[in-house]
């Protein structure tokens, strides 16, 4: 059915794709598999036309083709469902699905049009009242609208990028079944996951991606979960980080029992248990949106427990807000740097002081000259390099925008650090400059949660590493037997049979 | 990854404008922008007016001869910049923190109806001026207060969207005066209150007459002492309070200001009882210092054109207040060529083009050489 060769394609700073060359067979199910940023997402905007490759060439059903736009992609029969819909909310099903069809008259027959997109739901298994409002339908039941849009448009091949993302369990089921019924009824599907079980349940082939390369692509039933895992990660290359010898303090955090839910009100983290040391960095490993957001916003005072209590040394603080939160000495270096962390159009000086004005004892007014004193001090102290303290943050590069975030989380009383992927992003010389940070932090006695996606940098740094899959903590492994395989099983939510007890 | 399409190649090898950005636009940039926009929006209304078959140069200069001609032009101008000032400045505290308060016409009309209802029915005639006034002053505040806290606190606690209940909250506000005015306090259905009492009035120049000759004839009055008061006020709390960081924050990354600690709904509900208190204020000005009785017309829309004075001085204080004093001499220029319309029409087009023309500050314009082809 598809046939691509040697598809390259660069973005600034990053090879999203290194000579892909990806084989489908028709009527398959085939799963394309790998961790965040390995590329997959980037493949399949090339094959649905959203992207054009550097280099290389694309086959469709034995015709070589170039795609301009989707609209070129789904005329060859290809057609994706993205992540994030598409729709329309205050129309209805069958206009949505026959929105943009360019085969259509200036005149429409809404009747026809409701039949038509009533039958292909029926012949797909996906049933859809046409006469239905996007607004009132569930997020499962749009999907199918999406899916029936590409039908509609004469999709053969049909690609869905992560369709497990946003459903329930119990929706994804049904997804899994109807997918099987469209694969029989004779279409292909190219489906985009991170999630080892549900590749092992719903492929036929599976291709694996590391770091815009295709590892292999296997049949499923040739190929065991811990062979994926490997495939998945690699052998990752420890960082070069010396981590000294410390002597574990006293339990500092202690988290029991938590349950939080994510802003669509589904159970994001839970019944989640961890305890933090002194002196101690606990990594967490896990797939991005297994609730390690959800877990941080919790710590910090953003996010509301729904069930637990949080302990800051020995004193119960559950329900506290996030002011009492910082005046607790618990710092927070948040994933999203822009949009959580700094104020872009404030400048350096006021971003390094987004927290701290509030303990000048001046009253009601700012210390403006403690603050100018402060940060030209932590502009120096840790190496911004800026045209100066008033210069807006917006206008720093991303490593340089974490080292602002980095002062202001380090240069108060801390006593826990809850640091969300903080190198995410960083080119190499930041990273090591934001790990001798974290280093200096953990010998001056502060507890560290670091909650990362990059397995390399959780297994060089962490004195303990927690693996978190679906807002559960699946197992916690000391340094020494942390191993790259058994975490990405745990984070793939399969527990090792050598674990099981 | 973005979700949007790579850029591709150039399509077409035209001559074309390309936009720039500025790094920090510096105040020169602010000023010299500013100026040509003004110059650009008159020739632009003076087109207008050719075409309706008038003279722009004589309009603009019978305008400004009325506004900043005279002594008693000055004196008008400044008194019409009282009540634009101080509802500017409250539209444009509101502005900083994002919150898009253009209900100051409602808040001045219920610090009016607040600063008279206590001149008619709570000031004996004996009490003190200085007492009267002052308890106008805190009734005015606290009207425009309570109609900004509404809004605020329907954003703050369900999202309720601001721009929309400020709005409608200004023909509420209206009709809650015509009910007083036509109704339990009016006289003989004109739709306006009998005089208030003497010890109610602010003080006009003209009564110093005796000790300085040249003031007498002038009606300007001591509210224009609120004008440099509450441009100090606001800009030590903008710039050099807690509270003013916090307006930044909030107004800059709300998420950001979550974040670091900052308290968002009460932060959104102070901001709009103190922007609600300043277009209060100018009702109070108003009643207490120009027509001395609570009437149904007594703003000709100063909270609206607050909010055009307010994007102009791009909502810093000083400047805030220099456009007000210009659009003060803009309506008594108006109001002395006797050509409804005017006003109006010279303040839209001055609004659009320095709303559209605001990318300038900015951008800067290049033209592009054709793209060549790799």
């Amino acid at each position: 059915m598809v046939e691509m060769r040697g598809i390259s394609k660069r973005f600034p700073g990053v090879l999203a794709n290194d000579r892909v060359d990806l084989d489908v067979a028709a009527g398959s199910i085939h799963a394309l598999l790998g961790e965040n940023g390995a590329g997959k997402s980037t493949l399949m905007h090339i094959l649905s036309g959203l992207y054009r490759p550097d280099s290389g060439t694309m086959k469709v059903e034995d015709r070589t083709v170039s795609f301009a736009s989707p609209l070129d992609a789904i005329r060859a029969g290809v057609g994706m469902v993205h992540q994030h819909f598409m729709l329309v909310e205050t129309q209805t099903v069958a206009e949505n699905v026959v929105l943009g069809d360019r085969r259509l008259g200036f005149r429409m027959d809404p009747s026809a049009i409701r039949d038509t997109v009533a039958g292909l739901g029926r012949e797909s298994g996906l049933d859809i009242d046409p006469d239905a409002l996007i607004w009132q339908l569930s997020v499962g039941e749009r999907q199918r609208v999406e899916i029936v849009k590409m039908l509609h448009r004469g999709a053969r091949l049909l690609i869905l990028d992560e369709p497990t993302a946003v459903l329930t369990p119990q929706e994804a089921d049904t997804l899994f079944d109807r997918m099987r019924g469209m694969a029989r009824a004779g279409r292909t599907l190219l489906f985009i996951s991170h999630k080892l079980n549900e590749v092992m349940e719903l492929a036929e082939t599976v291709t694996v991606m590391r770091q815009g390369r295709v590892v292999d692509t296997v049949p499923k039933a040739q190929v065991s979960h811990r062979e994926l895992v490997r495939m998945m990660v690699g052998s990752p290359v420890l960082f070069d980080v010396t981590v000294p010898p410390v002597q574990q303090g006293r339990k500092l955090l202690s988290l029991r029992s938590l349950r939080v839910e994510n802003d669509r009100g589904h159970t994001a983290v839970d019944n989640l248990s961890l305890d933090l040391h002194q002196r101690e960095i606990l990594g967490v490993a896990g797939v991005a949106g297994n609730g390690q957001r959800e877990l941080a916003e919790a710590i910090t005072g953003l996010r509301k427990l729904q069930a637990g209590t949080i302990e800051l040394d020995g004193f119960d603080v559950t329900g506290s807000n996030q002011r009492r939160m910082i005046d607790l000495g618990i710092s927070w270096v948040p994933q999203d740097r822009q949009h959580t962390g700094t104020a872009p159009n404030l400048s350096i000086q006021e971003n390094f002081d987004l927290k701290h004005y509030r303990s000048a004892r001046r009253g009601p007014f700012l210390d403006r000259a403690g603050q100018s004193r402060r940060a030209a001090a932590l502009l120096a102290k840790y190496r911004v390099a800026a045209a100066g303290r008033h210069q807006p943050v917006r206008l720093l590069s991303g490593g340089n925008l974490q080292k602002v975030i980095l002062a202001r989380e380090l240069s108060t009383e801390l006593r826990v650090l809850v640091a969300e992927s903080p190198t995410r992003g960083l080119d190499v010389g930041a990273i090591q400059n934001v790990h001798e940070l974290l280093m200096e932090q953990r010998s001056r006695g502060v507890a560290i949660l670091l909650l990362s996606e990059d397995l390399q940098e959780v297994l060089s740094l962490s004195d303990r590493v927690a693996v978190i899959h679906s807002g559960r903590i699946m197992g916690i492994l000391p340094r020494a037997r942390a191993e790259a395989d058994t975490i990405g099983m745990l984070m793939a939510g399969v527990v090792p049979e050598d674990m099981a007890t | 990854m973005t979700g949007s399409t790579a850029s591709g190649t150039m399509p077409s090898g035209r001559l074309r404008l390309r936009l720039e950005a500025r790094d920090q636009p510096g105040l020169l940039t602010h000023l010299a922008v500013s100026l040509l926009l003004l110059v650009a929006a008159l020739l632009l209304a003076g087109v207008v007016m050719t075409v309706a078959g008038g003279n722009p140069l004589d309009v603009y200069r019978s305008m400004f001869g009325a506004g900043f001609g005279s002594k008693w032009g000055l004196n008008d101008t400044l008194v019409k910049m009282v009540p634009l000032t101080l509802a500017s400045l409250g539209v444009a505290l509101a502005f900083r923190m994002k919150m898009w308060n253009i209900g100051a016409e409602g808040q001045l009309l219920m610090g009016a109806l607040a600063a008279s209802g206590i001149a008619l029915f709570a000031v004996p005639p004996d009490m003190p001026q200085w007492l009267a006034l002052v308890l106008m002053a805190a009734a005015g505040a606290a009207g425009g207060a309570v109609w900004g806290i509404v809004p605020g606190w329907l954003r703050a606690q369900f999202g309720v969207n601001e721009i929309i209940s400020t709005l409608m909250l200004n023909y509420v506000a209206l009709s809650i005066v015509q009910f007083f005015v036509y109704g339990p306090w009016g006289e003989r259905g004109f739709g306006l209150t009998p005089m208030f009492e003497r010890n109610t009035w602010l003080p006009r120049l003209t009564e110093y007459a005796d000790q300085w000759s040249a003031l007498r004839g002038l009606t300007l009055h001591l509210g224009i002492l609120a004008v440099p008061v509450a441009i100090v006020f606001l800009a030590i709390l903008l710039n050099r309070t807690k509270f003013g960081f916090e307006i930044a924050m909030v107004g800059d990354n709300p998420d950001a200001a979550r974040y670091a600690g900052v308290r968002l709904r009460r932060t959104m509900i102070i901001v709009m009882a103190l922007s609600g208190a300043l277009a209060g204020l100018a009702g109070m000005n108003e009643v207490s210092g120009v027509v001395h009785r609570l009437l149904e017309h007594i703003s000709p829309g100063y909270g609206y054109t607050a909010i055009i004075v307010a994007w102009l001085g791009r909502f810093n204080p000083l400047a805030v207040a220099v456009v007000a004093f210009l659009f003060g001499g803009l309506i008594v220029g108006a109001d002395e060529i006797q050509s409804a319309g005017i006003s109006s029409l010279l303040q839209g087009v001055i609004l659009f083009v320095m709303v559209s023309g605001n990318l300038l500050i900015r951008y800067r314009i290049r033209l592009r050489e054709p793209e060549t082809l790799a």
